[in-house]
């Protein structure tokens, strides 16, 4: 397993949040969006997925969003890009294990490791699953 | 002599007791909702444990006095407000109390191209039953122009009335700026072209001298919670002739003399017209119980206390160049701030880890952003117990600063 120490978790988080590289609207047509806000009046996000013949090409996201809500879907539209629909709602469902501290598969979560702690600080789950929640929104029916 | 540590040996939530990820709380999210005091508190229990019975009917000795206690609430309330005991109507608050007045009396009177003029400085609470009832009605809304600060004026209110308004409602103090609206000239203006006015005084009955008569306004509503008063209870005040015409919204029992199988009713008299269903009793004797408590302390002490706070607390918070303060000409209970570069959902998790209770976000008022330039600030609010040391906490946190992924990780 990868084991990232506090301080590379902390590095991890602060990149994504500083220069989130997936966070712009979509460059062109096509894009499914879901939209999610936290009932708490603050993250209010747009997640845009691009599935051409059942692979997740491009994802991206916008809105207004904390540092921990912007880094996890940032983190997550590099995971989903380039995956097969079954392969990204994989990976999310280990994400959501990982969250609330159930058995997960470490080997598909990468960076989002850095969210490991978030089960000690309940109010931030909603911070840390809301763009994956939008994503699998998208690809469960899919 | 306003003695704020006697005071708030008062509060069992300062007992010093209490505290959040470890650290002793410093709670400064008053404008959300107050700490009650132990003679709220005990007078509440007291329903429950020697007093509980139903009111509206008094076959026995019990619910007679029920009724009694009722009404002597009601004076207490009235009294507090400067209004007639009969122009006080219980609600469950002062959301309850806004739906009221837009579909009870709005809904009723209100018609295609009327207007109702509000501000974008409003709380979710004062515009969205307005919304619905230009939906159901085809009234428009619109909104008075704010100045540089973000006020409203009787200058700009006057230009934004026309023989279209019938209905103009406002908060007298806001909840995310905390400016105190000259109700009592714009109430002048409103009544010149034939409107009435709704003032929400869920800010302003808690922290100003507020006098119903002498503002001469149609409708006040206010919540208790926000007064060291229990939840779910608060009041609509209305000029009886005002009450008297309008629908009651909610019927069932208490609120009707009779009714039969024709399909008519003959509805009670205002105020228990609009009180229908048993009564949240254990709130309504709380309720007086809380203004006895501010009566006590003196609601221009309150004020004066709230004022030296922000006084100290923007004269701190002047030295620290990373603070935005939004409000700085305010002088109520509220400062609105940001730090710089910081998200203020960050900034609020990070003095939460440090013991203090701040609120971030919109705080309900959702149309702000274009009148303030920012979507979301972190909100300080100081009520009648909050002390120097509670600001002091406050201004050494922010001037500490720290990670804000330090909340994250420990």
């Amino acid at each position: 397993m990868l084991t990232l120490t506090n301080e590379m978790m902390r590095a991890i988080i602060m990149d994504h949040y500083s220069n989130p590289v997936n966070k712009n609207q979509p460059p062109k047509e096509g894009y499914e969006k879901v939209h999610m806000h936290s009932d708490n009046c603050i993250d209010d996000i747009d997640v845009f997925l691009l599935v051409e013949n059942g692979v997740v090409t491009d994802a991206c996201f916008d809105g207004v969003a904390c540092a921990i809500s912007t880094s996890s879907t940032d983190i997550m539209c590099d995971l989903l890009k380039g995956k097969e629909i079954a392969r990204a709602r994989y990976i999310i469902e280990q994400y959501h294990h990982m969250i609330h501290e159930e058995e997960f598969d470490e080997s598909v979560l990468e960076e989002s490791l850095a969210f490991i702690n978030t089960s000690k600080q309940a109010a931030r789950i909603r911070c840390a699953t809301i763009g994956w929640n939008a994503a699998d929104e998208i690809l469960k029916d899919k | 002599m306003y003695d704020v540590y006697k005071i708030r040996k008062d509060f069992p939530m300062l007992d010093g007791t209490k505290k959040m990820q470890g650290k002793n709380l410093v709670y400064l999210d008053n404008a959300s909702t107050t700490f009650k005091p132990q003679t709220v508190i005990d007078r509440m229990t007291e329903y429950y444990t020697t007093l509980t019975a139903n009111s509206h009917r008094g076959d026995y000795d019990l619910l007679y006095n029920m009724d009694v206690a009722v009404t002597e609430s009601r004076k207490a309330i009235a009294k507090f407000i400067n209004a007639n005991e009969n122009e006080v109507v219980f609600t469950s608050g002062d959301t309850a109390s806004l739906n009221l007045v837009a579909f009870g009396y709005a809904l009723k009177y209100l018609k295609k191209n009327d207007e109702i003029l509000i501000s974008e400085t409003e709380h979710a609470s004062n515009v969205l039953p307005w919304f619905k009832v230009c939906e159901m009605t085809g009234t428009k809304i619109a909104y008075i122009s704010l100045d540089k600060d973000g006020k409203i004026t009787p200058e700009n209110v006057e230009k934004a009335l026309n023989p279209n308004t019938k209905i103009v409602s406002l908060a007298h103090v806001g909840n995310v700026l905390g400016y105190e609206v000259d109700i009592k000239s714009i109430t002048k203006l409103v009544h010149k072209v034939g409107a009435i006015i709704v003032v929400d005084g869920a800010q302003s009955v808690p922290h100003i001298k507020t006098d119903f008569k002498d503002l001469d306004c149609d409708f006040l509503t206010f919540s208790a919670h926000k007064m060291c008063g229990p939840t779910g209870i608060g009041a609509l005040v209305g000029k009886y002739a005002l009450l008297d015409k309008m629908d009651a919204v909610f019927s069932g029992g208490g609120m009707n003399v009779k009714f039969s199988t024709d399909g008519t009713c003959i509805p009670l008299n205002p105020p228990s017209k609009f009180e229908a269903g048993t009564l949240n009793l254990s709130g309504i004797l709380g309720f007086k119980a809380a203004v006895e408590y501010l009566s006590k302390l003196g609601i221009e002490e309150i004020h004066k206390h709230d004022q030296e706070l922000f006084d100290y607390a923007i004269s701190k918070l002047e030295q620290n160049e990373n603070v935005i303060v939004y409000n700085k000409n305010s002088r109520g209970g509220i400062i609105t701030f940001n730090v710089k570069n910081i998200f203020s959902q960050d900034e609020a998790t990070l003095l939460n880890h440090k013991g203090i209770a701040v609120r971030s976000g919109q705080h309900c008022a959702k149309l702000i952003d274009g009148v303030i330039g920012t979507g979301a600030t972190v909100r300080a609010s100081f009520y009648l117990y909050t002390s120097k040391e509670d600001v002091d906490a406050l201004i050494d946190a922010l001037n500490e600063g720290g990670d804000i992924l330090d909340a994250y990780f420990n």
